[in-house]
């Protein structure tokens, strides 16, 4: 069976959780906040050797901001909410 | 992508609160055996509890409540439809499970002489026990979990059971939300912990993931009970919340409650009599808000301003640490403000309410070789402890039948059937966003069950659930990630299902707003005094069917079982 396919159109969006590039500490093997995120929605940037928020699915549970070593994690209300 | 197989003797699905109990117990009765917990996202930092919790709901502690008591508090705030003996079999064993957490080095609030400060905020008995430092419960069982040598898989998504050619449970599918790697767990014995249906209906904000729940737990493990063909129950009788609006985490009435905080409507007044969560206590809730005398709040700006700092560090940083950023954002301090209320979303958990797998007081489901504990199982009003003490009870059930089955006979049809169907989205080339159809299809859920219920409604929603089931096929993954969300919005159709066809089948009202029916607004004891069983009959079709209550073990006394009908303050 063959179902028309779809146009697809980015949509922006302003995410949650902010890195400190300054503080992170990705670029020397941590992966601490992508481990503990239930979400699983943080990922490490493997050009720039820091973490980022890749999907805007966040459950401001905080475990990656609490766990971070270096305190370079932010997690703020997601816009929808605040 | 690989397809990996391994083989354990007791498969434990959920690494959250009940899971681990499970594994662990299940490792104490017979180190011999391979323990493997399988966990969705990470063991460290997954489940309802993710953060920590700031209290027991629901302890049995000696000198304050007798397990008797509580059998009848849970009888009466349920509307009278339990199986006592699985309620009974919490109770008795609550207490020594406080003791051996206590031991593990979970830190309970104590008075001057050492004992437990219990504080009461249900109807009839006293069964609150605060955890201030609860931030920690994580680690404890974290430690546990290593002393005993479980072994733990972390990011695999389980997405079907695998049943053997005789009925016996045989297993887990399941595939690895970063590489998208196809797995298969045989197992002798399995665990259900997978949490509520925490993503069914769709929060007033529009963000798909600000639910009440830890929407990680999207009601996987009911959808997969479901196609094992696990009974379950219940699932007519709603969890619905009343919780900081937008925020969605619980205002804690009851949290506040002991320290002199209350919930009151527009006018500052008091209109329940008790905070505690029951379907009855959100019947007046909904009352109050539809009736013009809302907004609800939860008042806190009359206390001392030593007892709102305590408020504060309690609410701030265990169970919802982003609280105070929230309030921050809006301009609410509790010295000087009331803090808006309103109704959740609805879902499905037996920790909060009654929806579940169909279990039994050894946490044992209607299919051999398959245990379930924790929000998932149907044991009403359970909360985290009673996730331990069943995570307890399906740990060693489980360990017992390991001890004396071996693998069920699985044929390799089942396995490629699978496969395929998981992998599908990534393999199409095009097709339906994942998020784009879970908006459709929690908006629907809203539209068409949140109570008050109406029967022409919801027969509307199953149409369109119907229409979405033949979206599922569309459904388009561009990362295993994405696949992730694909599965979950297979699950949470399931529910919606669910949740409209055992709604529709109890025709009478009970349990207050859970399940308050327009067409059928009074409860009829004579023809519903049953469970609603909902399972996979033999056709392949979902259906209902009546459960007969085992008759109960404690004598209910007609002023106890009438005392969550009268909630509301006489004057207000
Ligand atoms: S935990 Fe902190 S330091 Fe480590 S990767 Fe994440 S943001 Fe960077
Ligand atoms: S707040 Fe929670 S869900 Fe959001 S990124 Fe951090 S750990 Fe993940």
């Amino acid at each position: 069976m063959t179902f028309p396919t779809f146009a697809l159109a980015q949509q922006r969006t302003s995410v949650p959780v902010r890195i400190d590039d300054e503080k992170c500490i990705a670029d020397k093997g941590c992966t601490v906040c992508v481990d503990v995120c239930p979400l699983d929605v943080l990922a490490i940037d493997l050009t720039r050797g820091k973490a980022y928020m890749a999907f805007d699915e966040c459950w401001y549970c905080m475990p990656c901001e609490k766990d971070c070593p270096t305190g370079a994690v932010q997690v703020d209300i997601p816009y929808l909410l605040r | 992508m690989n397809t990996i197989e391994r083989e354990v003797d007791v498969l434990v699905i959920g690494g959250g609160t009940a899971g681990p109990m499970a594994a662990v117990k299940a490792k104490q009765a017979d180190p011999s055996l391979k323990v493997l917990l399988l966990e969705k996202a990470h063991v460290k930092r997954s489940g309802a509890i993710s953060m920590g919790m700031d209290g027991l709901n629901n302890a049995v502690v000696p000198g304050f409540a007798t397990p008797e008591q509580y059998v009848r508090e849970i009888t009466a705030a349920n509307d009278g439809i339990v199986n006592q003996k699985t309620i009974l079999a919490y109770a008795q064993h609550s207490y020594p499970m406080i003791e051996e957490l206590d031991r593990w080095g979970v830190k309970f609030e104590k008075d001057q002489t050492g004992d437990y400060a219990m504080r009461k905020v249900h109807h009839l008995g006293t069964y609150v026990l605060p955890m201030p430092e609860g931030h920690d419960i994580k680690k404890v069982l974290y430690r546990q979990l290593k002393k005993h040598r479980v072994e733990i898989t972390n990011r695999l998504v389980a997405t079907r059971l695998i049943v053997g050619a005789d009925g016996r449970i045989a297993g887990t599918f399941a595939f690895d939300c970063r590489s998208g790697d196809f797995h298969v767990v045989r197992a002798k014995a399995v665990v259900l912990a997978c949490g509520a249906a925490g993503r069914l209906g769709l929060p007033a904000s529009g963000y798909l993931f600000g639910t009440y729940e830890n929407p990680t737990n999207a009601g996987d493990g009911y959808s997969m009970a479901y196609h094992a063909g696990a009974e379950l129950s219940g699932i007519e009788c709603f969890q619905i919340n009343p919780l900081i609006k937008d925020y969605n985490g619980p205002a804690c009435a009851y949290v506040t409650g002991p320290f002199g905080g209350y919930t009151t409507n527009s006018r500052g007044e008091r209109f329940i009599e008790c905070d505690y969560w029951s379907g009855q206590m959100m019947q007046e809730f909904h009352n109050e808000l539809s009736g013009g005398n809302g907004p609800v709040f939860l008042k806190l700006d009359h206390l001392a301003e030593e007892t709102i700092s305590a408020i504060e560090t309690i609410l701030h940083t265990n169970e919802r640490p982003s609280r105070g950023r929230f309030h921050a954002g809006r301009g609410t301090d509790y010295r000087e403000r009331m803090v808006e209320m309103h109704i959740s979303e609805i879902g499905l958990c037996s920790g909060h309410s009654a929806s579940g797998v169909w279990v039994d007081e050894t946490a044992a489901t209607t299919v051999p070789g398959l245990f379930s504990a924790g929000d998932m199982a149907c044991v009403p009003h359970n909360y985290m402890l009673g996730a331990f003490v069943y995570g307890r009870f399906a740990g060693e059930s489980a360990a017992r039948h390991a001890q004396v089955h071996d693998h069920a006979v699985v044929d390799a049809a089942q396995v490629d059937t699978e496969r395929t169907r998981v992998w599908a989205p990534l393999l199409r080339q095009a097709g339906l966003p994942p998020a784009q159809v879970e908006y459709k299809l929690r908006r629907m859920v809203n539209d068409y069950l949140q109570p008050p219920k109406v029967t022409r409604k919801m027969q509307l929603g199953l149409e369109r659930f119907e229409a979405i089931h033949d979206d599922l096929n569309r459904l388009h993954a561009a990362n295993p990630h994405e696949l992730m969300r694909a599965m979950e919005v297979h699950a949470i159709r399931d529910c919606a299902e669910m949740a409209a066809r055992a709604s529709l089948y109890r025709t009478e009202s009970r349990w207050g707003l859970y399940h308050a029916r327009v067409d059928y607004p009074e409860r009829n004891d004579a023809e519903w005094r049953v469970h609603v069983q909902l399972h996979k009959n033999t056709a392949g079709r979902m259906a209902c069917f009546k459960r007969p209550l085992e008759p109960y073990v404690i004598d209910m006394d007609q002023h106890e079982q009438a005392a969550y009908q009268k909630l509301r303050i006489k004057s207000a």
